[in-house]
């Protein structure tokens, strides 16, 4: 690395242009003027990082992204990280995502690298009770202020007893969360046991790990039953991960976390608990205009997770009103 | 090979506990002698007793050792004994199957115990082929030790840690010449680390050994002159 270092520093280069005079070369053009190259190190990691800077660049000075350079070039599992997906005309947080783009940071013009901070715009939560854990999501995608569905599935499924969350990008979580299902099943295979939630969400935060810093957006819960009882853990595309017996992620968390703290106690039965988990979410869609559609709730428990109910927001409204 | 020229080596499968005994070679007087170089812990939990060359094995020994804390590091559980055993031999498998490397010249007693509790004892060879055993010996003399303990490992004869001990000990005088001097052996009790014995226990366990031989042959005697 710190040869390709001492090679761009010695290139007699002035700001516009600089020809690929490193041993690298594999970056065909850069522009000094808005890259800062003291991040620079590998082959692969260079042309990245110049390419995925200049269009998170371009996107936040610019009301229409430039799409007109190639993609990045793909490396990890054939996955072009950065902002390819994005329709023509796009804004920050179009495309079927979970993320809003917080208006605050949108006007960074100096050029110097600003982590972009992705409000993820859902309610997903799950906490960890006697019989289990519950896991509590909604399910609408928006883009922008545009409602672009309100049935997404925001739990996947990554084997009979383990679950994962979606919060931020659906294609960064769906994708890592179907490679962490190969990998369980490759650690199943051979060391004839299941996989521990403990390993299944380092294996997660290692992967994800990797590309921190490149503009992953991901905030997930890894729920499951293993030998210790049941297993909860945040991880997220920062490199954090977490365990804990309550975690709510999104932009509705704050409302659904109010819920949960005034009504979570370790001896609730099954129906309490999933009543709880329903609440809270409930909650958080009355209040959160990024939260809404359905709430889907599952249990797991020492057999593995089960599907315990999909109901419709403007259903419970009715329902509570009525109790009330 | 080397290694049927090589010092003897045997591992003992109890219930609660898990036996390596090695035959100490006699060194040279000027030599300092370190008290166990054959025996080595690649965890707190499992250890390895190897016959061959002394080299090759400091090299599978520290890659097994890394392999042990990776895994702490991203399962955040220990190794089991079958899974350090599969590790250490698909690392010798890959040398027999590459060019310009030869084979590992080690064959290695593993032992130790799971999270669950249950002791094991592997054994691997330079082919990378590995299995399970109760007791198992290698080294020089092995298949006469192994028919030993194919007639002596009973039950009962496991049903004490004692008892396991002193298994492992009679296996070993059967080779060994000059009794307790050149025997090391080293023990893992459940949730205890490796615990080499000292010289003094052997004594005494060898000791108590010997009485128990006469006595068994005093009462043959008794019941033949009846």
């Amino acid at each position: 690395m710190h040869v390709l270092h001492h090679t761009l520093k010695s290139c007699s280069c002035y700001p516009g242009v600089c020809s690929a005079t490193n041993t690298g070369g594999a970056v065909g053009f850069c522009n000094h003027n808005s890259i800062n190259f003291r991040t620079l190190t590998r082959r692969k990691f260079l042309a990245h990082q110049t390419i995925s800077k200049m269009a998170l660049a371009s996107v936040l000075n610019s009301d229409c992204a430039n799409f007109s350079f190639e993609t990045s070039q793909p490396f990890g599992f054939g996955c072009g990280p950065g902002q390819s997906g994005l329709g023509f005309d796009a804004t920050p947080g179009d495309g079927l995502s979970f993320s809003v783009k917080n208006p605050l940071c949108a006007g960074d013009e100096d050029g110097v690298e600003r982590k972009i901070e992705f409000l993820h715009g859902t309610t997903t939560l799950a906490f960890k009770f006697q019989h289990g854990v519950i896991v509590a999501v909604d399910s609408r995608a928006t883009a922008g202020s545009y409602i672009a569905s309100q049935t997404v599935k925001k739990v996947i499924e990554i084997n009979p007893y383990l679950l994962g969350t979606m919060a931020g990008g659906a294609a960064d979580c769906s994708f890592w969360e179907r490679l962490l299902a190969r990998q369980c099943r490759i650690y199943e295979l051979r060391n004839k046991e299941r996989i521990s939630v403990a390993a299944a969400s380092k294996l997660l935060a290692n992967m994800v790990y990797q590309y921190k810093g490149m503009g992953l957006s991901m905030g997930t819960m890894v729920c499951g039953w293993d030998k210790r009882g049941p297993g909860l853990y945040y991880v997220d595309s920062e490199g954090n991960r977490v365990c804990g017996d309550l975690f709510a992620v999104g932009s509705g968390s704050m409302y659904a976390y109010g819920v949960m703290d005034s009504g979570l106690r370790q001896d609730l039965s099954v129906e309490e608990a999933c009543e709880l988990g329903r609440r809270a979410i409930y909650q958080a869609t009355y209040r959160d205009a990024y939260s809404g559609g359905q709430v889907n709730l599952y249990h797991v428990h020492s057999e593995g997770w089960t599907r315990v109910s999909q109901e419709d927001v403007l259903m419970l409204h009715q329902q509570y009103k009525d109790q009330a | 090979m080397c290694r049927r020229a090589c010092s003897f080596r045997v591992g003992i499968r109890g219930k609660d506990i898990v036996v390596l005994g090695v035959e100490k070679k006699s060194v040279a007087k000027l030599q300092e002698e370190r008290t166990v170089r054959k025996i080595c812990a690649l965890d707190e939990h499992v250890c390895m007793a190897f016959a061959g060359l002394t080299a090759d094995a400091r090299i599978v020994i520290n890659r097994a050792r890394v392999e042990c804390q990776s895994h702490r590091l991203t399962v955040e559980d220990p190794v089991t004994v079958e899974y350090i055993t599969r590790y250490i031999a698909t690392l010798k498998q890959r040398y027999t199957q590459s060019n310009g490397r030869r084979p590992f010249g080690i064959s290695a007693l593993i032992v130790g115990f799971d999270d669950d509790g249950t002791p094991r004892l592997y054994q691997t060879d330079p082919s990378g082929t590995y299995h399970a055993w109760k007791a198992n010996a290698i080294g020089r003399s092995a298949k006469t030790v192994r028919e030993f303990l194919e007639k002596n490992y009973t039950d009962e004869a496991i049903a004490g840690d004692n008892e396991a001990i002193k298994l492992a000990i009679k296996a070993l005088l059967e080779v060994v010449q000059s009794g307790g001097k050149n025997i090391e052996l080293a023990v893992i009790r459940r949730n205890q680390p490796l615990k080499i014995l000292e010289s003094k226990e052997i004594e005494t366990l060898v000791a108590e050994i010997e009485k128990e031989k006469e006595e068994e042959a005093e009462k043959k005697k008794q019941k033949k002159s009846t």
